[in-house]
């Protein structure tokens, strides 16, 4: 049997806004994913960390400062540099279109700006996560 | 959410079945349902029925009359109309006091500073969490050297300056009265305000560094020293706004935010304040969402609450200490990415319920705030829309023109009655400090903000673009895109200003400033000492984390 999408949800950065961090862990849970909401200010180093140790499928990032361009980057190499290649790394937050390109370049396509319905993101996580069978 | 109860006798319940039951017979209603922004139940119509047992004189009073629900000014706007005070703030000082250049000759008539999440976080530049955060959401402000740059050519005597700051803000603070003594003004004369609340930040914002209690210490600290020394000065700004943010109801914004404030109140008489000696410098910040009337409500009611809180609580006499002064800023969370203009709408609204609410000064967003930090033309577009409120709609002719409404006044007594129940929620916990350790208000803020969630996914709440109306193929808006230059710019000043500083003097002031961190004397005085002698805010912030300690939170979903 497929086991359970699981997702690191996490606030990179120094900004403290969590509230579409906290709704979206909620809806993916109840949408049946494992969720681990790492709460704030943390490290590419430290959500990296967490995946490998969660056995993420998914990290989520929540990242409203403007700070995105120095954070993805980060992450996405730290994957590969751990063999985890084939995490899927989404993005909700203030994210202009002009960045668009670049954060689709580096394999991050599930980008999520301010009004995406729920249900659109569930979709999306539950369309492009590794599928993986129980052990 | 309870349903209004029907009367069955009265004037309404006649009125209900003879002529509304009819009606919906051969017509019923659109489906709903019928609620608040916030969820909550509205009547389709109050009446006379609906306010009764409201005393007007006792509990309304008239303006600027004790309880304050119509003003604290007996003229209203047509004494003076409320200050429009655009919040701004990017990249390096020089970008951003060019900005308030533009503004004050725009008409703007307050500054409002906001500062990039390093210097809210307390973090220099060179910090590895400072990546890319530099002069982002606002200005880098690393050490008096900056704010010397800032306030470059504004005279600090003759403007007044909202500072959007929380844990650092006796670091932030003593530099702007550090740069106000180098110009030569008065610090008994110069006014201004200091967010300087950080119980909103546990409960909602997150910028927080040091545990809560010493955290009470320093504001307690700014209370002292201000008593004495800049007495104009606005030494708190009790903040709802990012708890509605944070996505709250309209209630407990309210609720929350007051008995913020009381509990400020009361550390304060702890800390051997007179009540009348620091109260009337405490000043409010709230949010002005879209739920029109719901809105308007809150801000009546609060005037009510925190008069008869003050008299009744803490024994206040003096009329200025029950007096609840606000700013309000529209609601940024209520601005949608997709068709942008439509914020424009959005925001005019927001601002007109302020107004109605009897705001004493405003910010209105920009439409194209859910996509990046404004541009100029739409920083433009914001300030226009409350100049056309003041000026052209008509509404600053009468005090509280909606004073008297069936529905507002019920409304009103509502707002009031749910805020007594939460504070007694709190009350019983032991206080505010007490309910956020165990996180009370963080839990009702991530419920309420769920709940909201759900019923937009569900449509019961139409969000226009965005859950309706929906556009496709929207051509896109210019914005306003911040480089990295302030970072290279910012690192590159930090470094030249630690070769060329006394740093003898750093390490001896930094020293004295955990000395009576570590006591209990007034902080901010050895902070002003240390201000003076170059030290940044990420220095005299470690000074004060070796002493206290961080406080870090269990994340609650």
């Amino acid at each position: 049997m497929d086991r359970k999408i699981r997702v690191v949800i996490a606030k990179p950065g120094l900004d403290g806004h969590d509230r579409g961090a906290k709704v979206i862990a909620r809806a993916l849970r109840d949408a049946g994913m494992e969720v681990i909401y790492t709460g704030l200010r943390q490290t590419p180093e430290m959500i990296v960390g967490a995946a490998l140790q969660e056995d993420a499928d998914v990290i989520g990032l929540s990242i409203l400062s403007g700070a995105h361009m120095h954070i993805c980057p980060k992450i996405v190499e730290l994957l590969k540099v751990q063999g985890l290649d084939d995490v899927l790394v989404v993005v909700g937050g203030i994210i202009p279109d002009q960045d668009l390109p670049k954060l689709h370049a580096m394999g991050i396509t599930g980008v999520f700006i301010p009004g995406t319905p729920m249900q659109h993101i569930v979709d999306f996580i539950a369309a492009n996560a590794r599928v993986r069978s129980d052990a | 959410m309870a349903r209004p109860v029907i009367p069955t006798t009265g004037e309404k319940a006649r009125w209900t079945r003879e002529v509304l039951e009819p009606t919906l017979r051969k017509s019923p209603e659109r489906p709903g349902p019928f609620t608040s922004i916030s969820g909550r139940a509205i009547d389709r119509l109050y009446t006379a029925e609906d306010v009764a047992g409201i005393d007007t004189l006792r509990d309304i009073g008239q303006p600027g009359e004790f309880p304050y629900v119509r003003g604290i000014h007996p003229t209203g706007y047509r004494g003076k109309l409320w200050t429009m005070r655009q919040f701004a703030g990017f990249g390096t000082p020089e970008e951003t006091n060019a900005r308030y250049k533009e503004l004050i000759a725009a008409g703007g008539t307050g500054l409002s500073v906001a500062f990039d999440l390093p210097t809210l976080m307390g973090r220099d530049p060179d910090h590895p969490l400072s990546l890319g955060e530099v002069g982002k959401c606002g200005v880098n402000i690393t050490s008096l050297a900056d704010m010397e740059r800032l306030f470059d050519g504004i005279s600090l005597a003759d403007i007044t300056t909202s500072m959007t700051i929380n844990s650092p803000a006796p670091m932030i603070f003593a530099m702007y009265l550090v740069v106000a003594e180098k110009q030569g003004a008065d610090w008994k004369k110069i006014s201004g305000t200091i967010q300087n609340d950080i119980l909103k930040e546990f409960i909602a914002q997150k910028e927080y560094i040091f545990p809560p209690r010493p955290s009470m210490r320093l504001i307690t600290d700014i209370f002292g020293f201000c008593t004495r020394e800049v007495p104009r000065w606005n030494t708190i700004s009790v903040s709802g706004y990012h708890i509605r943010e944070a996505g709250s109801t309209s209630l407990q914004e309210l609720a929350f935010t007051l008995r913020d404030g009381l509990e400020y109140v009361q550390y304060g008489v702890d800390a051997g304040l007179e009540v009348d000696d620091f109260v009337p410098r405490i000043s409010f910040f709230f949010n002005s969402h879209s739920d029109f009337f719901e809105e308007i409500a809150k801000f009546r009611a609060a005037r009510k609450l925190w008069a008869e809180a003050m008299k009744t609580r803490f024994g206040a006499t003096d009329p200025k200490s029950w007096q609840l002064r606000f700013h309000t800023q529209t609601a940024g969370v209520s601005l949608t990415a997709q068709q942008p203009y439509n914020n424009v709408v959005r925001t005019a609204l927001q601002a007109l319920a302020a107004v109605l609410g009897g705001t004493n000064s405003l910010h209105t967003n920009s439409l194209d705030e859910a996509l990046a930090l404004p541009t100029k033309e739409a920083v433009t577009i914001a300030l226009r829309t409350q100049q056309v409120i003041a000026h052209e709609s008509g509404v600053t002719n009468v005090v509280d023109p909606l004073g008297g409404s069936y529905f507002v006044e019920a409304l009103t007594r509502e707002m009031e009655q749910g805020t007594l129940k939460y504070w007694d929620t709190i009350d019983r916990m032991g206080g505010m400090v007490e309910a956020i350790e165990l996180g009370y208000p963080q839990k009702e803020i991530a419920e309420a903000s769920y709940q909201f969630q759900q019923a937009v996914e569900r449509k019961e709440k139409i969000i226009v673009g965005v859950n309706d109306f929906i556009q496709e193929n929207e051509p896109p808006i210019e914005i306003l895109y911040i480089d990295d230059k302030a970072s290279g710019i910012q690192l590159a000043r930090l470094e030249a200003l630690k070769a060329s500083r006394d740093n003898g003097a750093v390490r001896r002031t930094l020293d004295a400033l955990k000395k009576t961190a570590a006591g209990s004397g007034n902080t901010m005085e050895p902070m002003l000492e240390c201000v003076r002698a170059y030290c940044t805010v990420g220095e005299m912030c470690d000074a004060l984390r070796d002493v206290w300690g961080e406080w870090e939170e269990t994340p609650i979903i």
